[in-house]
C-alpha cells in the first residue's frame, strides 16, 4: 500500500535532517500529523514504519501519529462543521457543498524529538528504547 | 542527564513527491505540453477511453501516453496501435504512480523523441481509487473516472480523488439501463465535495458523451 511509500519518504526526510545536524543527535520520537481526510491509514503507517526502520539508524524510534478531524467552513452559515466522512460532506444546515477545508488534509512531519549526543562518546551511547520484539520478519539487528 | 529537544519540521510527508511533481510540470511547461492524469479504480475504463481519445485527437494534437500498468504491457500494447509514443512505467508493486516514476517517463520522452513537438501527455495511473489521489505527478489537470457499475456511493466512500478531480467522467453509461444506478445521485454526491468539477457521462462503447470529453481536453491544450 501507499503507506509504504510514504514511510520511505518520511525516512528520507528524517535522514536529510539527521545529516544536516552537526552533532548527529539521538532521535527519540517522530511526530506526525495525519488528517482524516487523506488516504493514509495510521495503523498501516505504524506498521510500515516498524518494518522499514528495523535495520537502520531509526530502529526503535517511536512514531507518534496525531490525527486531525475533517473540519469544513460553510461560508453561507459562517460556521465550521464536521462532515461525516463516508456519508455527507455538504453543510448539515444549509446543504452548501464542502468548499473550504479547515483541517483534515494534513500529512505532515510535525517535529522530531531528540537528545543531544554532544557529551557522549560517539553515537548511540544512550538507548532510551529497548528493542521491542514486535518486529516483523527477519531478525532484528542491534540498532547500534 | 538525559535532555530532549524538539526540532520543528513542519514538512509535508509528500514534500519530495510534490517537489518532483513541480519539477515535472516545469518540463511540461517548458515544452508546451499539457499533462492530464487519468485516475480510477481498476477497470473503470481508462485504457478504452484513451484508445477512443487517441483515435479522435491524434491527428489534431501530438500526443504521448505514459502508461502506469502495474506489471504487464497489456495496456501499453493496446495504445501503441494508434501510433503514438506509449511509455510504460514499471510501477512494481506500487499502487499508484509517483512523480519520480513519471520523471522516468519524461526522461524517455526527452531523449527518444523531440519533446517540444508534443501538445499533450496522458498519464494512465494505476487502477486504484485511493492512493493515486495523494500523489501528484506533474499534471495540469486530474481526471477521475467512475463507472456506473461501481455504485453511486463511491465518491462518498473514497472522497479524496473525487474532491481533487478537475473532470469526472461517469463511464460505461451504456450499461446504466441494466443497473439500479441513479446517475443524478453520483453527480450530487460528487458536487457535495467538489462543486466546480466538470462532469461528463460517457460511453466508450456507443460514443455517447465523447465529443464533450474531446472538447474538454482540447480546451486544456496550451
Ligand atoms: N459496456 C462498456 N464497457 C466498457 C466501457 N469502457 C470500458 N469498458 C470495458 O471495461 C473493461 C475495462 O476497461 P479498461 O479500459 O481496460 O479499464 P482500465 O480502467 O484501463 O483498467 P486498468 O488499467 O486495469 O485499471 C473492458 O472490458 C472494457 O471493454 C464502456 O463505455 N461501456
Ligand atoms: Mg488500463
Ligand atoms: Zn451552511
Amino acid at each position: 500500500m501507499h503507506e509504504t511509500d510514504m514511510t520511505k519518504a518520511l525516512i528520507l526526510t528524517v535522514k536529510d535532517w539527521y545529516h544536516s545536524q552537526p552533532d548527529k543527535p539521538k532521535i527519540e520520537k517522530i511526530h506526525l500529523i495525519v488528517g482524516q481526510f487523506t488516504c493514509v491509514e495510521p495503523v498501516s503507517l505504524q506498521f510500515a514504519w516498524e518494518v522499514q526502520t528495523q535495520n537502520i539508524f531509526l530502529a526503535g524510534v517511536e512514531l507518534v501519529i496525531k490525527e486531525t478531524p475533517l473540519i469544513a467552513f460553510c461560508h453561507s452559515c459562517q460556521q465550521e462543521y464536521q462532515p461525516e466522512i463516508g456519508l455527507q460532506y455538504s453543510c448539515p444546515d444549509c446543504n452548501s457543498p464542502m468548499e473550504d477545508i479547515k483541517s483534515g488534509r494534513e500529512l505532515k512531519i510535525d517535529r522530531i524529538e531528540y537528545s543531544s549526543t554532544n557529551n557522549l562518546k560517539g553515537c548511540g551511547g544512550e538507548q532510551p528504547f529497548a528493542p521491542t520484539d514486535k518486529c516483523i520478519g527477519g531478525s532484528r539487528t542491534d540498532p547500534n | 542527564m538525559h535532555q530532549t529537544f524538539d526540532a520543528a519540521l513542519e514538512i509535508n510527508l509528500l514534500h519530495a513527491n510534490q517537489e518532483g511533481a513541480d519539477h515535472n510540470r516545469q518540463h511540461f511547461d517548458q515544452w508546451g505540453i499539457t499533462c492530464l492524469n487519468i485516475m480510477s479504480s481498476p477497470g473503470a475504463g481508462k485504457t478504452v477511453l484513451l484508445e477512443q481519445t487517441l483515435k479522435a485527437l491524434k491527428n489534431k494534437f501530438k500526443i504521448a501516453v505514459i502508461e502506469g500498468d502495474m506489471t504487464t504491457e497489456l495496456d501499453a500494447d493496446r495504445l501503441r496501435k494508434y501510433n503514438v509514443p506509449v511509455i510504460p512505467i514499471n510501477t512494481g508493486r506500487s499502487c499508484h504512480l509517483d512523480s519520480k516514476m513519471v520523471a522516468g517517463g519524461i526522461h524517455i520522452l526527452e531523449h527518444q523523441y523531440n519533446p517540444t513537438d508534443f501538445d499533450l501527455v496522458f498519464v494512465e495511473n494505476v487502477g486504484n481509487l485511493v492512493c493515486p489521489a495523494e500523489f501528484e505527478v506533474g499534471e495540469h489537470a486530474k481526471i477521475a473516472l467512475l463507472s456506473v457499475t461501481e455504485g453511486e456511493d463511491k465518491p462518498l466512500k473514497y472522497p479524496v480523488m473525487f474532491q481533487e478531480a478537475d473532470c469526472l467522467l461517469i463511464t460505461k453509461i451504456d450499461l446504466a439501463p441494466y443497473l439500479d444506478i441513479d446517475l443524478d445521485r453520483i453527480t450530487e454526491n460528487v458536487r457535495q465535495m467538489n462543486p466546480q468539477v466538470t462532469i461528463i457521462s460517457v460511453s466508450a462503447k456507443t460514443g455517447e458523451g465523447l465529443e464533450e470529453w474531446f472538447a474538454w481536453v482540447s480546451d486544456r491544450i496550451k
